[in-house]
């Protein structure tokens, strides 16, 4: 070796694999319990049937080829844009919300990493066992229960990568049908891309990848570390109760009470090394907050049945802040909420949730949109007055066909030629298109810069949509 | 590789030694970037294989990969696989969706295709576009010409009629508008009068004895006026004589015009030379049938129709 030359570090992390240990406790069940819902909505909702008449019976349809989203007795339509922009601000904000106060709590519960990987562990630990016996066939030489172990595991885990892929396709398409036709070989080839596409993604990500997705590939599990604050509540170790001066020490004679422990200056920590055991993302959380932290819990899990077991107090790893842990003696982990960015994200929140409702609420199943024609902006016509031309497009969101009627409101009826469409029937999702011209006196064009269209359904005169348009007069006048 | 063993040795070198002590880095390109480097060359190679690639004497070689399309006078050709063969297959695509469309405007008279507003969508997007490609650069985008130049279609002026037929009928067979000039015929003095009598006509401002005078020579056998644009000055659609009594200004740049000599001015130049360049093409033999009839939807949707 050559004297100067620097070391490399390799850019390139081999995984380690990871054998997590199983826990139960009350972070468990919960997860379980997300991953139960998370898992009947995903899987049940597409084959949801919910009759429309003449429209798809799917609850939950994303049908991308006929630019319509179904979602239960609401359609939107490209046009509804707006309220997806406003839905991912909501889930945005809700994520910068929950962070600042419990931490990556979306992390550790809800993100569909999570649950997959959750599940495909289950999977293995069905198959091959608790975390020692899947080690020891991790080290032994490839034999026929080795090869039948992990064959059969990665068999299950593929078919449910499948079924999952499968699951998410059937919400862009007709589902029933999609089944009949995907096994019959008679699906668009986009719908069998999918599905391999979507199928390797799952496999590799839950079975292969796992915590490396969140260690080095997902961006939101970065970012949300900004969000962190002395007073978030975060999965902790209490270093002072586990270390004590000395450091932690193992459970042994002369050691095994507190009052033993805390004599000889000893930590509560037994070092078992369950929490680092049952980590699914292979970190040990004694080391403090780190960004590979899902924020699970299952640590705390492992650590309270110890404790429990050995007679110990619980909470030697437990959500809590950083500024409570600093303390000689720490209170009890509360939520800090009364900060002025949590509340600012609560506002947020708030503001644009009833936004949301309301919008949804008082949306009506039609539209229209006005567009004038801008060449030419106007045209003198032979009397002396001046034409503008206005493209208004109706959409009929509702499931009928519906006649509309069209008026102008701010000017003389009479002064709009509305040509043999007046009244015009739009059928059911379809938009059409009416050209009006307005014409109007020198005289009246100079009192008039804006007028409004009016569009009634014939069967409801009640509702009445008005757009805006303006009249261009300005180089005659 | 392990994190360990990589992260504790130094970076190998090639072996050799120049001048005693020169050597070289042994840093080899991760294995990925080396697949993917293959990879693309084997892509390159299949591309070679389908489409044109090289260059040969003259010719190249044309590759394995064909287009069957349709061409212009609707012959099926198949060919090696080219950008513009490929673009025309994109065409007949384009072709195929507009198709119904086109035959419903086709088997359908006027006065039925106007009641129908899908259809009438269909006229406002395709004619549009038919318009851009075979009008425009004559009638501008929108249709408003240019005066002097171009009559404007998007007014209520119809110089040759505005139904149905009579717009079929422009567009099938064109137009040539013709005034003949009277600079020889008619002293400056009377033809300065006439131009009072015409600017009087749209009310213009002029010297009222001066257009009283233009007025009777507009009705005498002298200038003889009223052969052409009528005893009431409104133009005469069957020759394709405009109104003059109307707001609208075909050849004489009034309304661009400030100062009242350029107007009098604008109105005795077309007086005096008349006019010879008022030429609608014919498009009866280059447009299908149904794009005319597309057209002349569209054109008396633009004008609101007569």
């Amino acid at each position: 070796m050559q004297a100067g030359i620097e070391e490399q570090s390799a850019l390139y992390q081999k995984r380690i694999p990871i054998f997590q240990r199983s826990i139960h406790g009350s972070f468990r069940r919960f997860k379980w319990a997300v991953l139960a819902l998370a898992y009947s909505v995903f899987f049940g909702m597409v084959w949801l049937p919910w009759p429309r008449g003449t429209e798809p019976a799917q609850a939950l349809l994303l049908d991308i080829a006929a630019r319509k989203f179904y979602i239960f007795d609401f359609v939107f339509y490209p046009q509804d844009l707006i309220l997806l922009s406003v839905l991912l601000f909501i889930a945005a904000t809700l994520l910068f919300f929950v962070t600042s106060l419990v931490g990556r709590a979306f992390c550790g519960y809800f993100c569909f990493q999570t649950l997959w990987t959750d599940f495909f562990v289950w999977i293995e630990h069905l198959i091959q066992g608790e975390r020692p016996a899947r080690i020891r066939l991790y080290k032994q030489p490839w034999n026929s229960e080795k090869l039948l172990k992990l064959g059969a595991t990665h068999l299950i885990w593929i078919v449910a990568a499948f079924w999952t892929a499968f699951t998410f396709t059937a919400y862009f398409t007709y589902a029933p049908q999609l089944f009949v036709d995907f096994f019959t070989g008679q699906a668009h080839p986009t719908a069998y891309l999918t599905v391999a596409i979507l199928t390797a993604s799952t496999y590799v990500a839950a079975g292969l990848a796992r915590e490396q997705i969140c260690t080095y590939m997902c961006p939101y599990a970065r970012f949300q570390s900004v969000m962190y604050d002395q007073e978030t509540l975060a999965v902790a170790y209490d270093e002072k109760r586990g270390e004590g001066k000395l450091g932690r020490a193992a459970l042994r004679t002369g050691m095994k009470t507190l009052a033993e422990r805390h004599a000889q200056q000893h930590g509560d920590c037994i070092d078992c090394t369950l929490c680092v055991q049952v980590c699914p993302v292979g970190i040990d959380i004694r080391n403090g907050l780190q960004y590979s932290c899902i924020s699970c819990g299952l640590c705390i899990d492992a650590c309270n049945s110890i404790m429990r077991s050995v007679g110990f107090p619980p909470g030697l790893i437990r959500y809590d802040s950083e500024v409570n842990l600093k303390q000689a003696q720490p209170a009890k982990p509360k939520l800090h909420w009364k900060r002025l960015k949590v509340l600012g994200y609560g506002a947020a929140l708030l503001v644009m949730a009833s936004f949301l409702m309301v919008n949804i609420a008082s949306r009506s199943d039609f539209d229209q949109t006005v567009n004038q024609v801008r060449s030419p902006l106007y045209v003198l016509l032979s009397d002396g007055s001046i034409r503008n031309r206005y493209e208004v497009r109706i959409t009929n969101r509702s499931s009928h066909d519906e006649i509309y009627r069209i008026g102008v409101r701010g000017i003389p009826e009479a002064a709009a030629d509305f040509g043999n469409f007046h009244e015009v029937t739009v059928k059911s999702g379809k938009s059409l298109m009416v050209q009006v011209s307005v014409k109007l006196t020198p005289e009246q064009a100079a009192k008039v810069s804006q007028f409004e269209f009016t569009l009634t359904p014939r069967s409801r005169p009640s509702e009445q949509h008005l757009g805006q348009a303006r009249f261009y007069a300005k180089d005659v006048l | 590789m392990s994190k360990d063993k990589m992260q504790s040795q130094a970076v190998q070198t090639t072996g050799h030694a120049w001048d005693g002590d020169l050597q070289e880095y042994n840093n080899p390109l991760p294995r990925w970037w080396v697949w993917t480097f293959y990879a693309t060359i084997v892509f390159a190679v299949l591309y070679w294989i389908w489409f044109p690639a090289w260059p040969v004497a003259k010719s190249f070689t044309p590759g394995v990969g064909k287009i069957t399309y349709v061409d212009a006078k609707g012959v099926t050709k198949t060919t090696g696989w080219n950008t513009r063969a490929d673009l025309m297959r994109d065409m007949n695509e384009l072709t195929a969706i507009q198709k119904p469309f086109f035959d419903k405007v086709a088997a359908q008279p006027y006065a039925t295709i106007a009641k129908d507003p899908e259809l009438n969508n269909f006229i406002a997007s395709a004619g549009k576009q038919l318009f851009a490609d075979n009008c425009a650069t004559c009638h501008q985008a929108g249709g408003q010409g240019k005066i002097g130049f171009f009559p404007n279609l998007a007014d209520d002026d119809w110089l040759y009629g505005g139904s149905y037929e009579k717009i079929q009928e422009t567009l099938m067979a064109g137009r040539r508008g013709y005034m003949p000039p009277f600079g020889e015929a008619l002293a400056t003095e009377q033809i300065d009068q006439l131009a009072h009598y015409v600017l009087s006509l749209s009310g213009e401002k002029m010297d009222t004895a001066k257009a009283d005078a233009g007025k009777a020579l507009f009705h005498s056998e002298t200038a003889g006026c009223f052969y052409c644009h009528g005893d009431d000055a409104r133009g005469r659609q069957v020759i394709g004589a405009p109104n003059l009594t109307d707001k609208i200004w075909l050849w004489a740049n009034v309304p661009g015009e400030t100062a009242q000599e350029k107007k009098l001015a604008a109105v005795q130049n077309v007086i005096k030379h008349g006019l010879n360049k008022g030429v609608m093409p014919a498009w009866g033999q280059r447009l299908k049938p149904e794009q005319i009839k597309v057209l002349t939807v569209y054109v008396h949707e633009l004008g609101g129709g007569k």
